[in-house]
């Protein structure tokens, strides 16, 4: 069995974000780690393949420092990384990185790809439905569990109440949610394995089957008008007034002190 | 000469780094209070081949190399000082010796499941009268026919009652050296629940809580000759050899307690606040968390420094690396009680509570200038090359 695992490097809440001018994420400048998503489709694939030997190449579209993501992959049990980098790819929307990611895909073999139900800098949950289009095959998404039997994958999909028991014939593309396994970590020789394994790169030339009006910012219909950190508030300053008049009296002051009335 | 760590180095550090949050520091205070050997983390560390790191792969090992090892002691003992010293003592000094010193047979019996984990090993050389001076040993094996059979006790072993292989030392016989009549002593391995092999008391400490601290008996416990490690005669310089190994390890764990005591205490003088301003914003404070930091720093170079350096022997062994195992653990050791002792202090009335990390940190660090070689010790060695 070959499974094609699609992760995103993404921004690490706990470093802060940070912005382009033209609104898109400033990526090189934040922390990065794995799409949280994303590992527990990564770690779908390793006990499938685990269980009944299978294949398992990751692949990302991003900057070149998204091959640590890939790094990270391998070093948890992922035998072939790709990444997808080009500067024509920069800006894309979930249209044009979809778009993108299908035509990479189309150079490889595959009886499932397993993407994450979604980014946690996006939130959109649209790609990996997207690229099943692309590619026209069947696509089962928020998967809580995923088995194989014989050529078919059968899920769990979740509901907000309930979950749905889903079969589809492969090839087919799973989206998994966080909560489907609880990824493994990486060990220490698949650490120094996987900064010596040779990362697969592949640029615009090498998509299949893509137009270029569907890619990059310019093929991206999504248009930013604006985005914005969360502004921090001053500390303040607290006063223990004797009274509530004092404490009115108090605020008087300091407002008119600054000409607000 | 380059201080940046290349990327295996920090994919690993932040690995361990993980590890260590997510599975041994939520135990750390009840393995620390109950004494209790964190099985469940060790099974762990098993799993992702923590207990095998700088073990070629054709061992079962990982592969990697010292400085991993280190982080990964460093890191486990920035949160779990007990976690740290299984790791420490498994590796360097069973798991260390046999890889050195075995047998192709030894090494497949013996190394292959202790690198995979699925065994843990342990080291016993001290004796109730034989510490720093391991020329006073005891215990005494006699070959008998196939077999060795070993009598006398050994005391303060760590991995004590839960390790499978034990590394044991016992007096051979006699030989002569520079006209002075000296102990023979050898090297042996030895497995739990081999007749005539039981255990005394546990240890009740003050720190390192649940590393299972254990005497060790041997009542004619009978071996086989091939559990002879390394030549007949050679045991004292096994010992050394792998004590200088050892030193690396536990200045790591040295390390990372005084770095986790150093990031508990910054983020605790920022939030506590007293004369209405955080009292991260009074200069005693300042000054001393700038030279708590400036001490830990340079306990890592030296930390780091020996742990290249024994790689170095790893491909060379005509290199030696005693001194700078010794100059590291000696430092490390006493910058963790240092900072941790300040941590303490700067945590005021909290840092004397339990519920406060710092407080067992502090009773953590002292361990690490007395194993493995004391602080005298190490100055013994550290000398001992200057004046040779």
């Amino acid at each position: 069995m070959k499974i094609i695992v699609c992760i995103k490097q993404v921004p690490d809440t706990k470093g802060g974000v940070k912005f382009n001018p033209d609104g898109t994420l400033d990526r090189a400048a934040m922390l990065a780690i794995m799409n949280p998503d994303d590992k527990a489709g990564l770690e779908a694939a390793l006990r499938l393949k685990d269980q009944y030997g299978a294949e398992v190449t990751v692949l990302t579209m991003g900057l070149p420092k998204a091959a640590d993501a890939l790094r990270e992959a391998l070093a948890m049990g992922a035998d072939k990384a790709v990444l997808v980098t080009d500067r024509v790819l920069g800006g894309a929307d979930t249209w044009a990185t979809s778009t993108t990611i299908a035509g990479a895909i189309r150079n490889l073999e595959y009886d499932l790809i397993i993407t994450g139900r979604q980014a946690i800098d996006g939130d959109t949950a649209q790609v990996g439905p997207q690229i099943a289009e692309h590619l026209q095959i069947p696509v089962i998404s928020y998967a809580q569990d995923l088995k194989v039997e014989g050529d078919k994958v059968v899920v769990q999909r979740q509901y907000d109440d309930r979950y749905h028991v889903v079969e589809a014939k492969m090839p087919c593309l799973v989206t998994a949610l966080s909560e489907l396994n609880p990824p493994r970590y990486m060990t220490p020789g698949g650490i120094f394995d996987a900064c010596k394994a040779e990362i697969t790169t592949w640029g615009r030339a090498d998509l299949k089957d893509v137009d270029d009006s569907n890619i990059g910012l310019a093929g991206s219909p999504t248009k930013i008008a604006k985005a914005s950190d969360k502004v921090r508030k001053g500390a303040g300053e607290k006063i223990v007034p004797d009274s509530p008049s004092d404490g009115v009296k108090y605020i008087v002051e300091k407002l008119s002190e600054k000409h607000v009335i | 000469m380059d201080f940046t760590l290349n990327k295996e180095h920090e994919m690993a550090r932040t690995l361990f780094k993980e590890f260590a949050e997510n599975e041994a520091k939520p135990l750390a205070q009840e393995v620390d209070e109950k004494e209790m050997f964190p099985r469940e983390t060790v099974d762990k560390m098993a799993k992702y081949g923590f207990l095998g790191i700088p073990v070629p792969k054709e061992f079962g090992g990982q592969g990697c190399d010292i400085l991993t090892y280190v982080m990964c002691v460093e890191e486990l003992s920035k949160v779990c000082g007990t976690s740290g010293v299984i790791v420490s003592a498994h590796t360097s000094l069973c798991v260390d010796p046999i890889m050195t010193f075995g047998t192709p047979e030894q090494k497949e019996k013996y190394l292959v499941p202790l690198a995979k984990g699925e065994k843990l090993g342990a080291f016993g050389l001290t004796e109730p009268g034989a510490g720093t001076d391991a020329q006073g040993q005891q215990t005494k094996a006699v070959l008998d026919g196939d077999e060795w059979v070993l009598n006398g006790s050994k005391c303060f072993i760590t991995n004590g009652k839960e390790a499978d292989v034990y590394v044991i030392f016992a007096v051979t016989g006699k030989i002569e050296k520079k006209g002075r009549v000296m102990k023979e002593i050898s090297a042996f391995i030895v497995e739990k629940g081999t007749p005539g092999f039981t255990f005394g008391t546990k240890e009740n400490k003050m720190g390192i809580r649940g590393s299972s601290t254990y005497e060790l008996i041997f009542t004619d416990c009978r071996i086989p000759k091939e559990n002879l490690l390394g030549q007949q005669g050679k045991g004292f310089n096994i010992a050394m050899h792998t004590l200088d190994g050892g030193r690396i390890g536990i200045a790591a764990q040295a390390l990372g307690i005084a770095e986790g005591a150093l990031e508990r205490t910054i983020a605790y003088t920022k939030e506590r606040k007293q004369f209405g301003k955080s009292i991260s914003a009074f200069q005693n404070t300042q000054f001393q968390l700038a030279d708590m930091a400036t001490k830990v720093e340079a306990a890592k170079m030296l930390v780091y420094k020996a742990a290249m350096k024994k790689q170095e022997y790893v491909t060379n062994n005509k290199v030696s690396y005693s001194t700078e195992a010794a100059m590291a653990k000696l430092y490390a050791a006493e910058v963790a009680m240092e900072v941790t002792t300040k941590a303490v202090q700067l945590h005021g009335g909290y840092g004397y509570i339990r519920e406060y990390e710092v407080e067992r940190m502090m009773r953590d660090a002292k361990i690490t200038e007395i194993y493995e070689g004391t602080s005298e010790v190490q100055r013994m060695v550290i000398s001992a090359g200057l004046l040779k």
